[in-house]
Protein backbone atom coordinates (compact mmCIF):
# COMPACT_ATOMS: atom_id res chain seq x y z
CA UNK A 1 0.00 0.00 0.00
CA UNK A 2 1.16 3.50 -0.81
CA UNK A 3 2.48 5.59 2.06
CA UNK A 4 0.74 8.54 0.47
CA UNK A 5 1.18 12.24 0.03
CA UNK A 6 1.99 14.44 2.98
CA UNK A 7 1.73 18.22 2.99
CA UNK A 8 3.25 20.28 5.80
CA UNK A 9 1.54 23.66 6.06
CA UNK A 10 -2.21 24.24 6.30
CA UNK A 11 -2.43 27.63 4.59
CA UNK A 12 -3.68 28.59 1.15
CA UNK A 13 -0.90 26.71 -0.62
CA UNK A 14 -1.04 23.47 1.33
CA UNK A 15 -4.82 23.28 1.22
CA UNK A 16 -4.95 23.92 -2.52
CA UNK A 17 -2.32 21.25 -3.06
CA UNK A 18 -4.31 18.69 -1.05
CA UNK A 19 -7.45 19.23 -3.11
CA UNK A 20 -5.47 19.40 -6.35
CA UNK A 21 -4.06 15.92 -5.66
CA UNK A 22 -7.63 14.60 -5.70
CA UNK A 23 -8.66 16.74 -8.68
CA UNK A 24 -5.79 15.12 -10.57
CA UNK A 25 -7.01 11.63 -9.78
CA UNK A 26 -4.76 10.61 -6.90
CA UNK A 27 -6.57 8.07 -4.71
CA UNK A 28 -3.94 7.21 -2.09
CA UNK A 29 -3.75 8.70 1.41
CA UNK A 30 -3.45 12.51 1.61
CA UNK A 31 -2.50 14.15 4.90
CA UNK A 32 -2.42 17.90 5.46
CA UNK A 33 -0.56 19.05 8.56
CA UNK A 34 -1.38 22.52 9.90
CA UNK A 35 0.41 24.25 12.77
CA UNK A 36 -2.74 26.25 13.54
CA UNK A 37 -5.74 24.48 14.99
CA UNK A 38 -8.13 26.12 12.50
CA UNK A 39 -9.18 24.54 9.24
CA UNK A 40 -7.24 26.16 6.37
CA UNK A 41 -8.56 29.68 5.81
CA UNK A 42 -7.94 32.64 3.50
CA UNK A 43 -5.49 35.18 4.90
CA UNK A 44 -6.24 38.25 2.73
CA UNK A 45 -9.35 39.25 4.78
CA UNK A 46 -7.36 39.30 8.04
CA UNK A 47 -6.14 42.87 7.57
CA UNK A 48 -9.43 44.02 6.03
CA UNK A 49 -12.87 42.45 6.61
CA UNK A 50 -11.82 40.70 9.81
CA UNK A 51 -10.76 44.06 11.27
CA UNK A 52 -13.76 46.07 10.09
CA UNK A 53 -16.57 43.54 10.48
CA UNK A 54 -19.11 44.80 13.02
CA UNK A 55 -19.79 41.29 14.27
CA UNK A 56 -17.28 38.75 15.49
CA UNK A 57 -15.62 37.70 12.23
CA UNK A 58 -15.33 34.05 11.35
CA UNK A 59 -12.30 32.78 9.46
CA UNK A 60 -13.20 32.23 5.82
CA UNK A 61 -12.25 28.61 5.40
CA UNK A 62 -10.96 27.33 2.09
CA UNK A 63 -12.98 24.17 2.61
CA UNK A 64 -15.20 22.92 5.41
CA UNK A 65 -14.97 19.64 7.32
CA UNK A 66 -17.51 18.15 4.94
CA UNK A 67 -15.27 18.73 1.91
CA UNK A 68 -12.26 17.28 3.67
CA UNK A 69 -14.33 14.21 4.48
CA UNK A 70 -15.82 13.96 1.01
CA UNK A 71 -12.38 14.23 -0.60
CA UNK A 72 -10.88 11.86 1.98
CA UNK A 73 -8.18 14.35 3.00
CA UNK A 74 -6.91 13.95 6.54
CA UNK A 75 -6.32 17.32 8.19
CA UNK A 76 -4.14 17.36 11.29
CA UNK A 77 -4.62 20.81 12.83
CA UNK A 78 -2.59 22.25 15.70
CA UNK A 79 0.15 19.79 14.83
CA UNK A 80 3.86 20.51 14.63
CA UNK A 81 6.10 18.54 12.29
CA UNK A 82 9.56 18.89 13.81
CA UNK A 83 11.69 16.77 11.54
CA UNK A 84 12.02 14.90 8.27
CA UNK A 85 13.78 11.54 8.12
CA UNK A 86 14.66 11.62 4.44
CA UNK A 87 16.18 8.13 4.42
CA UNK A 88 13.08 6.52 5.88
CA UNK A 89 10.84 9.04 4.06
CA UNK A 90 9.00 9.90 7.24
CA UNK A 91 7.77 13.05 8.94
CA UNK A 92 8.56 13.28 12.66
CA UNK A 93 6.01 14.92 14.96
CA UNK A 94 6.65 16.74 18.22
CA UNK A 95 5.57 13.73 20.27
CA UNK A 96 7.91 11.40 18.39
CA UNK A 97 5.26 9.81 16.17
CA UNK A 98 6.16 9.33 12.54
CA UNK A 99 4.24 9.44 9.28
CA UNK A 100 5.56 7.92 6.07
CA UNK A 101 5.32 9.70 2.72
CA UNK A 102 5.86 8.87 -0.92
CA UNK A 103 6.11 12.55 -1.81
CA UNK A 104 6.25 15.42 0.62
CA UNK A 105 5.25 19.02 0.05
CA UNK A 106 6.58 21.78 2.27
CA UNK A 107 4.11 24.66 2.23
CA UNK A 108 5.32 26.12 5.48
CA UNK A 109 4.75 29.74 4.50
CA UNK A 110 6.44 32.71 6.08
CA UNK A 111 6.49 34.36 9.47
CA UNK A 112 6.55 38.06 10.27
CA UNK A 113 10.05 39.50 10.39
CA UNK A 114 10.62 40.22 14.08
CA UNK A 115 11.64 43.65 15.31
CA UNK A 116 14.28 42.90 17.98
CA UNK A 117 13.47 46.09 19.91
CA UNK A 118 9.92 44.85 20.38
CA UNK A 119 10.85 41.45 21.76
CA UNK A 120 9.98 42.27 25.38
CA UNK A 121 6.85 44.31 24.70
CA UNK A 122 3.37 42.96 25.48
CA UNK A 123 1.82 45.78 23.44
CA UNK A 124 3.72 45.16 20.23
CA UNK A 125 2.19 42.57 18.01
CA UNK A 126 2.29 41.10 14.50
CA UNK A 127 -0.39 40.14 12.01
CA UNK A 128 -0.16 36.80 10.27
CA UNK A 129 -2.79 34.44 11.63
CA UNK A 130 -6.51 34.59 12.32
CA UNK A 131 -5.76 34.54 16.05
CA UNK A 132 -3.36 37.49 15.60
CA UNK A 133 -6.12 39.33 13.74
CA UNK A 134 -8.72 38.71 16.46
CA UNK A 135 -6.30 39.96 19.13
CA UNK A 136 -5.62 43.17 17.19
CA UNK A 137 -9.27 43.64 16.33
CA UNK A 138 -10.21 43.50 20.02
CA UNK A 139 -7.96 46.50 20.66
CA UNK A 140 -9.08 48.65 17.73
CA UNK A 141 -11.90 50.45 19.48
CA UNK A 142 -12.69 54.05 18.64
CA UNK A 143 -10.14 56.46 20.06
CA UNK A 144 -7.43 53.82 20.50
CA UNK A 145 -3.99 55.05 19.48
CA UNK A 146 -2.30 52.62 17.13
CA UNK A 147 1.26 52.84 15.87
CA UNK A 148 2.10 50.75 12.84
CA UNK A 149 5.76 50.09 12.24
CA UNK A 150 6.36 49.66 8.51
CA UNK A 151 4.61 51.22 5.51
CA UNK A 152 4.14 47.98 3.58
CA UNK A 153 0.93 46.27 2.54
CA UNK A 154 0.07 44.67 5.86
CA UNK A 155 0.66 47.90 7.73
CA UNK A 156 -1.23 50.10 5.28
CA UNK A 157 -4.22 47.78 4.95
CA UNK A 158 -4.37 47.60 8.71
CA UNK A 159 -4.08 51.40 8.93
CA UNK A 160 -7.10 51.75 6.63
CA UNK A 161 -9.09 49.23 8.65
CA UNK A 162 -8.12 50.84 11.96
CA UNK A 163 -9.29 54.24 10.70
CA UNK A 164 -12.59 52.69 9.70
CA UNK A 165 -12.89 51.49 13.31
CA UNK A 166 -12.17 55.00 14.57
CA UNK A 167 -8.67 54.43 15.92
CA UNK A 168 -5.98 57.12 15.65
CA UNK A 169 -3.24 55.75 13.42
CA UNK A 170 0.42 56.66 12.98
CA UNK A 171 2.58 54.77 10.48
CA UNK A 172 6.34 54.82 10.98
CA UNK A 173 8.35 54.16 7.84
CA UNK A 174 12.15 54.02 7.76
CA UNK A 175 12.33 54.86 4.05
CA UNK A 176 11.54 58.12 2.27
CA UNK A 177 8.22 56.75 1.00
CA UNK A 178 5.79 53.90 1.56
CA UNK A 179 5.78 50.67 -0.47
CA UNK A 180 9.40 50.94 -1.54
CA UNK A 181 9.46 47.30 -2.42
CA UNK A 182 7.49 46.52 -5.56
CA UNK A 183 5.29 49.59 -6.09
CA UNK A 184 6.20 52.57 -8.22
CA UNK A 185 6.38 56.01 -6.68
CA UNK A 186 3.39 57.40 -8.59
CA UNK A 187 1.09 54.76 -7.17
CA UNK A 188 2.57 54.92 -3.68
CA UNK A 189 1.85 58.66 -3.73
CA UNK A 190 -1.85 58.06 -4.48
CA UNK A 191 -2.09 55.65 -1.57
CA UNK A 192 -0.20 57.95 0.80
CA UNK A 193 -2.49 60.85 -0.10
CA UNK A 194 -5.59 58.71 0.48
CA UNK A 195 -4.32 57.78 3.95
CA UNK A 196 -3.58 61.44 4.69
CA UNK A 197 -7.17 62.37 3.76
CA UNK A 198 -8.41 59.76 6.23
CA UNK A 199 -6.28 61.22 8.98
CA UNK A 200 -3.52 58.60 9.07
CA UNK A 201 -0.21 60.20 9.98
CA UNK A 202 2.56 58.63 7.90
CA UNK A 203 6.04 59.59 9.05
CA UNK A 204 9.03 58.91 6.84
CA UNK A 205 12.70 58.34 7.54
CA UNK A 206 11.92 57.23 11.07
CA UNK A 207 14.28 55.08 13.13
CA UNK A 208 13.11 53.68 16.45
CA UNK A 209 15.68 53.83 19.27
CA UNK A 210 13.75 52.12 22.06
CA UNK A 211 10.41 50.53 22.87
CA UNK A 212 9.17 50.54 26.46
CA UNK A 213 5.93 49.16 27.85
CA UNK A 214 3.69 51.14 30.14
CA UNK A 215 0.78 49.58 32.05
CA UNK A 216 -1.72 50.09 29.28
CA UNK A 217 0.40 50.71 26.23
CA UNK A 218 3.77 51.29 24.74
CA UNK A 219 6.19 54.21 24.39
CA UNK A 220 8.33 54.39 21.27
CA UNK A 221 11.42 56.51 21.52
CA UNK A 222 12.52 57.70 18.10
CA UNK A 223 16.13 58.20 17.08
CA UNK A 224 15.90 61.97 17.66
CA UNK A 225 14.65 61.47 21.22
CA UNK A 226 10.98 62.15 20.53
CA UNK A 227 8.59 59.86 22.41
CA UNK A 228 5.40 58.45 20.88
CA UNK A 229 2.75 56.86 23.06
CA UNK A 230 0.33 54.26 21.77
CA UNK A 231 -2.12 51.73 23.12
CA UNK A 232 -0.94 49.18 20.62
CA UNK A 233 1.88 48.83 18.12
CA UNK A 234 1.65 46.49 15.16
CA UNK A 235 4.91 45.55 13.47
CA UNK A 236 4.70 45.00 9.72
CA UNK A 237 8.26 45.01 8.45
CA UNK A 238 8.11 42.09 6.10
CA UNK A 239 8.15 38.33 6.38
CA UNK A 240 10.80 35.66 6.41
CA UNK A 241 10.33 32.21 4.92
CA UNK A 242 9.69 29.35 7.32
CA UNK A 243 12.63 27.16 6.38
CA UNK A 244 13.63 25.60 9.72
CA UNK A 245 12.20 22.19 8.91
CA UNK A 246 13.86 22.15 5.49
CA UNK A 247 17.20 23.30 6.86
CA UNK A 248 17.17 20.71 9.64
CA UNK A 249 16.58 18.07 6.97
CA UNK A 250 19.59 19.29 5.00
CA UNK A 251 17.64 20.69 2.06
CA UNK A 252 19.22 23.61 0.24
CA UNK A 253 17.90 27.01 1.27
CA UNK A 254 18.77 30.63 0.53
CA UNK A 255 16.06 33.15 1.40
CA UNK A 256 13.61 30.30 1.00
CA UNK A 257 13.69 26.61 0.26
CA UNK A 258 15.43 26.28 -3.10
CA UNK A 259 13.36 24.54 -5.76
CA UNK A 260 13.68 23.95 -9.49
CA UNK A 261 11.10 24.86 -12.12
CA UNK A 262 9.04 21.84 -11.03
CA UNK A 263 9.05 23.10 -7.43
CA UNK A 264 11.24 20.19 -6.44
CA UNK A 265 13.78 20.73 -3.65
CA UNK A 266 17.28 19.30 -3.61
CA UNK A 267 15.57 16.04 -2.56
CA UNK A 268 13.49 14.88 -5.55
CA UNK A 269 10.81 13.38 -3.28
CA UNK A 270 10.29 16.67 -1.48
CA UNK A 271 8.59 19.68 -3.05
CA UNK A 272 8.16 23.20 -1.72
CA UNK A 273 5.66 25.85 -2.76
CA UNK A 274 4.23 29.21 -1.78
CA UNK A 275 5.78 31.83 0.50
CA UNK A 276 8.47 29.46 1.76
CA UNK A 277 10.16 28.65 -1.55
CA UNK A 278 12.62 30.45 -3.79
CA UNK A 279 12.00 29.41 -7.39
CA UNK A 280 13.26 30.27 -10.88
CA UNK A 281 10.95 32.68 -12.69
CA UNK A 282 10.92 31.52 -16.30
CA UNK A 283 9.63 34.78 -17.78
CA UNK A 284 12.49 36.73 -16.27
CA UNK A 285 15.41 34.62 -17.43
CA UNK A 286 15.03 32.10 -14.66
CA UNK A 287 16.08 34.52 -11.94
CA UNK A 288 15.28 33.19 -8.52
CA UNK A 289 12.54 34.92 -6.58
CA UNK A 290 10.36 34.29 -3.57
CA UNK A 291 6.81 35.64 -3.65
CA UNK A 292 4.50 36.30 -0.75
CA UNK A 293 1.18 36.46 -2.50
CA UNK A 294 -2.16 34.72 -2.35
CA UNK A 295 -2.35 33.77 -6.00
CA UNK A 296 1.20 32.47 -6.07
CA UNK A 297 0.40 30.26 -3.07
CA UNK A 298 -2.63 28.93 -4.87
CA UNK A 299 -0.95 28.37 -8.23
CA UNK A 300 2.17 26.81 -6.81
CA UNK A 301 0.16 24.56 -4.49
CA UNK A 302 -1.78 23.29 -7.48
CA UNK A 303 1.33 22.89 -9.62
CA UNK A 304 3.28 21.13 -6.86
CA UNK A 305 0.44 18.63 -6.49
CA UNK A 306 0.53 17.84 -10.21
CA UNK A 307 4.28 17.43 -10.15
CA UNK A 308 4.14 15.21 -7.05
CA UNK A 309 2.03 12.96 -9.27
CA UNK A 310 4.77 12.94 -11.89
CA UNK A 311 3.38 15.38 -14.44
CA UNK A 312 6.59 17.43 -14.43
CA UNK A 313 5.14 20.72 -15.60
CA UNK A 314 7.42 23.72 -15.21
CA UNK A 315 6.25 26.80 -13.36
CA UNK A 316 5.43 29.62 -15.73
CA UNK A 317 3.26 32.27 -14.14
CA UNK A 318 3.35 36.04 -13.98
CA UNK A 319 3.75 37.30 -10.41
CA UNK A 320 0.59 39.12 -9.39
CA UNK A 321 -0.79 40.66 -6.24
CA UNK A 322 -3.38 43.13 -5.12
CA UNK A 323 -4.08 45.35 -2.14
CA UNK A 324 -7.32 47.03 -1.09
CA UNK A 325 -7.24 50.16 1.05
CA UNK A 326 -10.40 52.20 1.61
CA UNK A 327 -12.18 52.17 -1.76
CA UNK A 328 -8.90 51.91 -3.65
CA UNK A 329 -7.75 48.76 -5.38
CA UNK A 330 -4.12 48.33 -6.38
CA UNK A 331 -2.70 45.59 -8.55
CA UNK A 332 0.80 44.76 -9.71
CA UNK A 333 1.62 42.15 -12.34
CA UNK A 334 5.16 41.17 -13.27
CA UNK A 335 8.46 42.51 -12.00
CA UNK A 336 9.12 46.17 -12.75
CA UNK A 337 12.77 46.32 -11.77
CA UNK A 338 13.98 45.35 -15.25
CA UNK A 339 12.02 48.17 -16.86
CA UNK A 340 13.61 51.16 -18.55
CA UNK A 341 10.47 52.97 -19.71
CA UNK A 342 7.08 53.61 -18.12
CA UNK A 343 3.90 54.39 -20.06
CA UNK A 344 0.85 55.76 -18.24
CA UNK A 345 -2.69 54.95 -19.28
CA UNK A 346 -5.48 56.92 -17.60
CA UNK A 347 -8.70 54.92 -17.36
CA UNK A 348 -10.75 57.61 -15.64
CA UNK A 349 -10.04 60.62 -13.43
CA UNK A 350 -8.99 58.40 -10.52
CA UNK A 351 -7.74 55.21 -12.15
CA UNK A 352 -4.52 54.65 -14.05
CA UNK A 353 -2.16 51.88 -15.06
CA UNK A 354 1.59 52.14 -15.51
CA UNK A 355 3.11 49.85 -18.11
CA UNK A 356 6.74 49.04 -17.48
CA UNK A 357 8.71 48.20 -20.63
CA UNK A 358 12.19 46.73 -20.86
CA UNK A 359 14.82 48.25 -23.16
CA UNK A 360 13.91 45.75 -25.92
CA UNK A 361 10.25 46.83 -25.78
CA UNK A 362 8.97 43.82 -23.85
CA UNK A 363 6.22 44.53 -21.34
CA UNK A 364 7.72 43.25 -18.07
CA UNK A 365 5.27 44.66 -15.54
CA UNK A 366 2.13 46.69 -15.06
CA UNK A 367 0.84 48.37 -11.95
CA UNK A 368 -2.41 50.17 -11.48
CA UNK A 369 -4.66 51.83 -8.99
CA UNK A 370 -8.27 52.97 -9.02
CA UNK A 371 -11.58 52.77 -7.25
CA UNK A 372 -12.88 49.27 -6.61
CA UNK A 373 -12.08 46.96 -9.48
CA UNK A 374 -11.88 49.69 -12.12
CA UNK A 375 -8.40 48.64 -13.26
CA UNK A 376 -8.99 44.89 -13.04
CA UNK A 377 -9.86 44.13 -16.63
CA UNK A 378 -7.00 46.05 -18.19
CA UNK A 379 -4.62 44.66 -15.59
CA UNK A 380 -5.69 41.13 -16.51
CA UNK A 381 -4.99 41.86 -20.16
CA UNK A 382 -1.67 43.41 -19.21
CA UNK A 383 -0.80 40.25 -17.37
CA UNK A 384 -1.58 38.22 -20.49
CA UNK A 385 0.66 40.50 -22.55
CA UNK A 386 3.44 40.02 -20.00
CA UNK A 387 2.97 36.25 -20.10
CA UNK A 388 3.48 36.33 -23.86
CA UNK A 389 6.59 38.49 -23.59
CA UNK A 390 4.74 40.85 -25.93
CA UNK A 391 6.17 44.14 -27.15
CA UNK A 392 2.98 46.23 -27.35
CA UNK A 393 2.92 49.55 -29.15
CA UNK A 394 3.60 52.20 -26.47
CA UNK A 395 1.20 54.65 -28.14
CA UNK A 396 -1.59 52.07 -27.88
CA UNK A 397 -0.83 51.42 -24.23
CA UNK A 398 -1.07 55.13 -23.48
CA UNK A 399 -4.39 55.61 -25.31
CA UNK A 400 -7.40 54.53 -23.23
CA UNK A 401 -9.58 54.24 -26.34
CA UNK A 402 -7.26 51.61 -27.82
CA UNK A 403 -8.48 48.33 -26.38
CA UNK A 404 -5.76 46.26 -24.77
CA UNK A 405 -7.48 43.20 -26.20
CA UNK A 406 -6.58 44.45 -29.65
CA UNK A 407 -2.91 44.66 -28.62
CA UNK A 408 -3.14 41.10 -27.36
CA UNK A 409 -4.30 39.94 -30.77
CA UNK A 410 -1.50 41.84 -32.53
CA UNK B 1 -45.66 34.71 -15.08
CA UNK B 2 -42.46 36.58 -15.69
CA UNK B 3 -41.61 39.66 -17.63
CA UNK B 4 -38.99 40.53 -20.17
CA UNK B 5 -37.03 43.51 -18.91
CA UNK B 6 -35.07 45.81 -21.18
CA UNK B 7 -31.45 45.78 -20.02
CA UNK B 8 -29.66 47.89 -22.62
CA UNK B 9 -29.35 48.44 -26.33
CA UNK B 10 -27.46 45.77 -28.22
CA UNK B 11 -24.81 48.18 -29.42
CA UNK B 12 -24.02 49.20 -25.82
CA UNK B 13 -21.91 46.06 -25.41
CA UNK B 14 -18.95 45.18 -27.62
CA UNK B 15 -18.49 41.66 -28.84
CA UNK B 16 -16.70 39.50 -26.24
CA UNK B 17 -17.56 41.93 -23.49
CA UNK B 18 -19.85 42.37 -20.51
CA UNK B 19 -21.97 45.08 -18.94
CA UNK B 20 -23.56 45.51 -15.53
CA UNK B 21 -27.33 45.85 -15.30
CA UNK B 22 -29.10 46.77 -12.07
CA UNK B 23 -32.83 46.23 -11.68
CA UNK B 24 -35.06 46.54 -8.61
CA UNK B 25 -32.29 46.04 -6.11
CA UNK B 26 -30.70 43.17 -8.00
CA UNK B 27 -27.61 43.21 -10.16
CA UNK B 28 -26.94 41.25 -13.32
CA UNK B 29 -24.24 40.87 -15.91
CA UNK B 30 -25.13 40.98 -19.61
CA UNK B 31 -22.68 39.41 -22.05
CA UNK B 32 -22.14 39.60 -25.78
CA UNK B 33 -20.21 36.57 -27.00
CA UNK B 34 -17.54 36.62 -29.75
CA UNK B 35 -20.12 35.07 -32.10
CA UNK B 36 -22.55 37.90 -31.35
CA UNK B 37 -25.01 36.20 -29.02
CA UNK B 38 -26.27 37.71 -25.78
CA UNK B 39 -26.38 36.08 -22.35
CA UNK B 40 -27.20 37.11 -18.80
CA UNK B 41 -26.18 35.89 -15.36
CA UNK B 42 -26.37 37.08 -11.79
CA UNK B 43 -24.03 40.03 -11.46
CA UNK B 44 -22.00 38.95 -8.46
CA UNK B 45 -19.29 36.32 -8.23
CA UNK B 46 -20.33 33.41 -6.02
CA UNK B 47 -17.00 33.56 -4.15
CA UNK B 48 -16.84 37.08 -2.71
CA UNK B 49 -19.77 38.94 -4.25
CA UNK B 50 -17.67 41.04 -6.60
CA UNK B 51 -19.30 42.60 -9.68
CA UNK B 52 -18.41 40.33 -12.58
CA UNK B 53 -18.99 43.12 -15.09
CA UNK B 54 -15.60 44.53 -14.08
CA UNK B 55 -14.04 41.26 -15.20
CA UNK B 56 -12.68 40.03 -18.49
CA UNK B 57 -14.63 38.03 -21.09
CA UNK B 58 -12.58 35.53 -23.07
CA UNK B 59 -14.59 33.29 -25.41
CA UNK B 60 -17.29 31.65 -23.24
CA UNK B 61 -15.64 32.59 -19.96
CA UNK B 62 -16.14 35.48 -17.59
CA UNK B 63 -13.31 35.89 -15.12
CA UNK B 64 -13.96 37.61 -11.80
CA UNK B 65 -11.86 40.78 -11.53
CA UNK B 66 -10.85 40.06 -7.95
CA UNK B 67 -9.55 36.52 -7.67
CA UNK B 68 -9.84 35.21 -11.21
CA UNK B 69 -12.67 32.83 -10.42
CA UNK B 70 -14.02 31.66 -13.79
CA UNK B 71 -17.49 30.84 -15.02
CA UNK B 72 -18.93 29.83 -18.35
CA UNK B 73 -21.41 32.68 -18.76
CA UNK B 74 -23.51 30.68 -21.22
CA UNK B 75 -24.22 27.91 -18.70
CA UNK B 76 -23.25 29.52 -15.38
CA UNK B 77 -20.86 26.67 -14.67
CA UNK B 78 -18.07 27.44 -12.15
CA UNK B 79 -14.70 26.44 -13.64
CA UNK B 80 -12.65 25.70 -10.52
CA UNK B 81 -10.96 27.23 -7.46
CA UNK B 82 -11.64 29.64 -5.90
CA UNK B 83 -15.20 29.40 -7.23
CA UNK B 84 -17.24 26.27 -6.66
CA UNK B 85 -20.84 27.53 -6.79
CA UNK B 86 -22.39 27.99 -10.25
CA UNK B 87 -23.82 31.30 -11.45
CA UNK B 88 -27.51 31.62 -12.11
CA UNK B 89 -28.29 32.36 -15.76
CA UNK B 90 -31.30 34.08 -17.34
CA UNK B 91 -32.93 33.87 -20.77
CA UNK B 92 -32.04 36.73 -23.11
CA UNK B 93 -33.46 37.89 -26.42
CA UNK B 94 -32.76 40.83 -28.72
CA UNK B 95 -35.66 42.72 -30.23
CA UNK B 96 -35.46 45.91 -32.25
CA UNK B 97 -31.90 46.49 -31.13
CA UNK B 98 -32.74 46.09 -27.45
CA UNK B 99 -31.44 43.37 -25.13
CA UNK B 100 -34.23 41.87 -23.03
CA UNK B 101 -33.68 39.64 -20.02
CA UNK B 102 -36.30 37.36 -18.50
CA UNK B 103 -36.32 37.45 -14.73
CA UNK B 104 -38.19 34.38 -13.54
CA UNK B 105 -40.28 35.13 -10.49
Amino acid sequence: MAAGMVIVGGGECGARAAFALRENGYDGPVTLIGAEKHLPYERPPLSKDVMTSPEHPLARTIAGNDRFAEQDIRFLGGTAAIGIDRKAKEIIFAGGDRLAYDKLLLATGAVPRPLPLAAQSRHCTYLRSYDDALAIRARLQSGARIVIVGGGFIGLELAASARQRGAAVTVLETQARILMRGVSEEIAAVIAERHRQEGVLIRYGIAIAAITDRDTGVTMTLAGGEKLEADLAVIGIGAIPATALAEAAGLETANGILVNAYLQTSDPDIFAAGDCCAFPLALYGGRRVRLEAWRNAQEQGTLAARNMLGLLEPHRAVPWFWSDQYELGLQVAGLADEASQTIRRDLDESAFILFHLAADGRLVAASGIGRGNSIARDMRLAEMLIARSACPDPAGLAAPDVKLKSLLAA
Amino acid sequence: MSDWIEACTADAIDEEDVMRFDHEGRTFAIYRSPDDEFFATDGLCTHEHIHLADGLVMDDIIECPKHNGRFNYKTGQAKGAPVCVNLKTYPVKVEAGKVLIQLAS
